[in-house]
């Protein structure tokens, strides 16, 4: 399956690019997460993120389908 | 009713006179500014980012959650991205109402939810160099795994 992704703020500084599109096995943003994780080294947890697909939250254990658009959402800081 | 990120600097009182209505008794405005100091450390700069698409759709649900809640005839929230300086508006939020407590309210529940729920962050660039991203590195620092 192939994926967007978009990244913001700390994950978007630590993957030092704003958007790419992958090809994985992961069939869930749970899966997507955790292969992301370990290719790049992403410190932040699942637990401290949100998820959204095509631009909506979405669980963690979603089916994601090919071409998704996916964006793991760092811990917000508005105002 | 409308919830806005805006790139360019916000105007308060533009926000303002679009609040105006005839009916509304009370109109409950809140401003947030970058401030100069957090936590002990010299802010310099602060810069914010959003993902917009769902930044609006957020923050839209969160004003209709106002109007269904209190009995207020509109609501307003904009908040700023790109880099701001010292005292810059991050946030706007306006509430009006026929009778100032629901107006007072729903500003207050505006301003609580955007700040948690609404896809926006914050980075601080700080006198001595340092910079970090708000809420973030914390988390991150306690999932480190050391090798």
């Amino acid at each position: 399956m192939t994926y967007r992704l978009e990244y913001f703020a700390l994950l978007k500084e630590q993957r030092g690019l704003g958007s790419e599109t992958v090809a994985t096995e992961a069939r869930t943003p749970a899966q997507l997460y955790s292969f992301l994780k370990a290719e790049h080294g992403f410190r932040l947890e699942q637990d401290s993120l949100k998820v959204a697909v095509n631009e909506e939250f979405a669980d963690w254990e979603t089916e994601l389908r090919d071409g998704d658009l996916i964006v793991f959402i760092p811990p917000v800081a508005g105002g | 009713m409308s919830f806005a990120i805006s790139e360019t600097p916000i105007d308060p009182q533009s926000l303002k006179n679009s609040m105006e209505n005839g009916s509304s008794g009370a109109c409950v405005t809140f401003e947030g500014w970058t401030r100069n100091q957090n936590e002990g450390k010299t802010v310099r700069l602060l810069e914010y980012s959003a993902y917009k698409p769902l930044a609006e759709k957020e923050g839209a649900r969160i004003l209709q959650e106002a109007l269904d809640r209190f009995e207020i005839e509109k609501a307003v929230c904009v908040h700023r991205v790109g880099t701001l300086e010292i005292g810059d508006i991050a946030v706007w939020v306006g509430a009006s109402s026929a009778h100032r407590g629901p107006a007072f309210e729903a500003c207050r529940y505006i301003i609580d939810e955007t700040k948690t729920r609404v896809p926006i962050w914050k980075k601080e660039h700080y006198q001595n160099g340092d910079s970090g991203w708000i809420n973030a590195e914390a988390s991150a620092d306690s999932g480190r795994i050391i090798s």
